[in-house]
């Protein structure tokens, strides 16, 4: 059993009761909504005779269904209108703030949460969503929910939930350079395997860690949930203290101060005990490609696809399924692998830094002939900063598409999805068969300097070896 | 799509009827329901849907499409089940196709909760005895199995019984009908007030 972290403090601090049953009603400080996985919810919720409990602590977006080029409405797709358009009334008959198209800060609901300074320090942060373990970056207990539970938050602002275990992820020493945090947690997941974190949170801790941006912190959380742990976190610190300072919900004046100081007191106690906790060496990460069906399933770019020998007895069935559905084979090296689609964007992938690091490594390259490479910024205020630092331009001259923002083709609930059986360099978080819209459709997962990578030499490349490749005339 | 019956409601002690196999570890929830399912307002159309790719793509040949099966209210299944999103359209789906209770060696954390908030338990049993329970099931797929969940059995007359486990506290709100939690989390709304005075966030820190 843990105690003295921050998930201990938090979970503390937002008890509401013990159930009968043994499980512990938990206050959810912020309750994120976005159009599927509300309807039902909101339908249950008047079938009830129940109203929203505190509509001041929800807060909407359109993401998965949007368009990523015209938006224009209605949405060409009558679904997507029509869960838009529920959206829009649900939140207007209850009170809640929707960040909609053109409002300046639409986005997807895990970009644009923490860039309004609505994710903070010490907060439970529900949505209907897995990856909102992403809020766990800034030292909040974030996780997903079903749509029954999304009733239950709206009705009662709270949730029967049961405590996890804490498991420590220590990564010592730094990333190397074309080395990300996508990486690392693809790192993680292929070693300690897609369900070894069920049950518990990660506590992500240690020096290279420390290093990263909130940006990366928020990428790293994000796919906790793929790891099989439900939250992921990072200890709150003076980077997220400066990444939170102005923001339009962050508190401010005499409260800011206050704040900053309740927040440092979260942080895990130097003698806090985790239930377990497993160590990484950072700078032995390199640029890591998921080559098969299941996030687990990822090798380092200069790795070759396994073969069953290498691999313990459980994980050969779904590798034997894997080099039939990819049409991979057993010790092929991943490098060289030739892509049809490059899509760089996403919940994990879409923030500013994201597009910073692709863009460094379109500038002055084409996109491979044949190759259709486009750019999903994760919100509006995404889109506008990448803007003003001239990234769409970058981006355009080197034959990438720059889109409009939404979730696009992570899970292809929107018209962008692969055909038949095209292969994508994707910067997103699912490799699972079908997930982008073709049910034949191949997914390779890395990080989006990789994705450019891939766009512009046609293959998987390992992006640290870019630069000694002459950029085309 | 088999007619479901009707949902689960009040206290959930036993499930009984046929039964039939899924193998095949990390089955996640893309494949129960995917995503282009998932652009509806009610969940009505799910049943039909369930597993719609990989049904498709063995032409009717997969569990879920065989007559024997037709009517089975049990499914077996393996290790992290229901993995990837956090989509409850996959166990609705599976709920309206006429599923009512899982065994399995191991489900995703999501997905299991999904299923409690839904009346379904997702039952575990060591992997060697999910094997040998999956081999009897598929035997003869007539026979008519029983989920104990007082008794933590799944047995059936003429095959025998395995001992199967829950998480103690969704077997302890299934048994007591407390699965549906809504009621009881807006009854203590005192108890929540009291909570929101404390937390510093509310109150200008």
């Amino acid at each position: 059993m843990s105690s003295g972290t921050l998930y201990d403090k938090v979970w503390d601090l937002h008890r509401v009761a013990e159930l009968p049953g043994g499980s512990t009603q938990l206050f959810i400080g912020l309750h994120l909504i976005h159009e599927v996985t509300s309807p039902q919810a909101f339908a249950a919720l008047e079938d009830k005779g129940l109203s929203v409990r505190c509509p001041e602590r929800t807060v909407a977006t359109v993401d998965h269904i949007v368009p990523t080029t015209s938006q224009a409405r209605p949405f060409a797709d009558p679904l997507a209108e029509e869960m838009l358009s529920t959206l829009e009334r649900n939140c207007s008959r209850h009170g809640i703030t929707l960040h909609g198209l053109g409002s300046g800060r639409q986005g997807i609901v895990h970009v644009i949460a923490p860039e309004l300074g609505l994710t903070q320090p010490g907060m439970t942060v529900a949505c209907g969503d897995s990856h909102t373990s992403t809020h766990g970056a800034f030292g909040a207990i974030a996780f997903g929910i079903g749509t029954s539970q999304v009733r239950d938050v709206l009705a009662s602002q709270s949730l029967a939930m049961n405590k996890l275990k804490v498991r420590r992820i220590w990564v010592d020493n730094q990333l190397g350079s074309g080395v990300f945090a996508k990486d690392l947690i693809l790192h993680v997941i292929r070693t300690l395997g897609v369900k070894a974190g069920v049950g518990h949170a990660y506590e992500f801790a240690g020096p290279a860690i420390e290093s990263l941006s909130m940006e990366e912190r928020m990428t790293l959380c994000n796919m906790a949930i793929e790891g099989g742990a439900r939250c992921g976190y990072v200890n709150p610190d003076q980077v997220t203290i400066d990444y939170l300072a102005g923001r339009p919900g962050a508190p401010s004046g005499e409260a800011w101060d206050r704040a900053v100081a309740w927040w440092r007191s979260l942080v895990s106690d130097p003698d806090a005990s985790f239930d377990d906790e497993v160590r990484f060496d950072a700078a032995a990460i390199a640029p890591t490609v998921t080559w098969g069906i299941t996030p687990g399933q990822g090798i380092a770019v200069d790795e070759s696809v396994p073969i069953p020998e290498q691999l313990e007895p459980s994980e050969r069935p779904i590798a034997e399924e894997a080099y039939r559905y990819m049409d991979l084979t057993p010790g092929q090296p991943i490098s060289g692998v030739p892509v049809d689609v490059c899509f760089i964007g996403s919940c994990t992938n879409g923030r500013l830094s994201d597009l910073q690091a692709a863009a460094a490594v379109a500038r002055g390259r084409q996109v491979f002939p044949g190759i259709r490479a486009f750019v999903v910024p994760g919100s509006e205020q995404v889109a506008r900063a990448a803007e003003a630092e001239g990234l769409d331009a970058v981006f355009r001259k080197a034959g990438f598409e720059w889109r409009e923002p939404g979730c696009s083709m992570c899970l292809a609930m929107n018209p962008d999805r692969l055909e038949g059986r095209q292969i994508s360099a994707s910067s997103s978080n699912r490799n699972f068969k079908g997930r982008q819209g073709s049910a034949s459709g191949r997914t390779l997962l890395m990080s989006p300097a990789m994705v450019a990578a891939a766009a512009v030499t046609g293959q998987v490349t390992d992006v640290r070896h870019l630069a000694a490749l002459p950029a085309p005339a | 799509m088999t007619s479901p019956g009707s949902f689960p409601q009040g206290e959930i002690r036993q499930i009984s009827g046929s039964a039939f196999t899924l193998r095949g570890d990390d089955i996640d929830t893309d494949r129960i329901i995917p995503a282009r399912f998932l652009k509806c307002v009610s969940f009505e159309a799910l049943g039909d849907q369930v597993f719609a790719d990989d049904r498709s793509e063995l032409g009717g040949s997969h569990p879920f499409d065989q007559s024997a099966h037709a009517g089975a209210s049990i499914l077996v299944v393996n290790g992290n089940f229901g993995c990837g999103s956090s989509r409850e359209h996959a166990p609705q789906a599976l709920m309206r196709w006429g599923i009512r209770a899982l065994v399995g060696i191991s489900f995703a954390e999501i997905f299991h909760g999904n299923c409690l908030a839904l009346g379904i338990p997702c039952a575990t049993a060591t992997p060697e005895q999910v094997l040998a329970l999956q081999a009897a099931v598929e035997a003869d797929p007539g026979r008519r199995w029983t989920l104990d969940l007082e008794g933590n059995t799944c047995r059936e007359p003429q095959s025998g019984s395995w001992s199967i486990s829950l998480d103690p506290g969704a077997r302890e709100m299934l048994l007591t009908g407390r699965w549906d939690a809504t009621s009881q989390l807006v009854a203590r709304d005192a108890e929540l007030r009291a909570t929101m005075a404390t937390l510093p966030y509310l109150n200008g820190f």
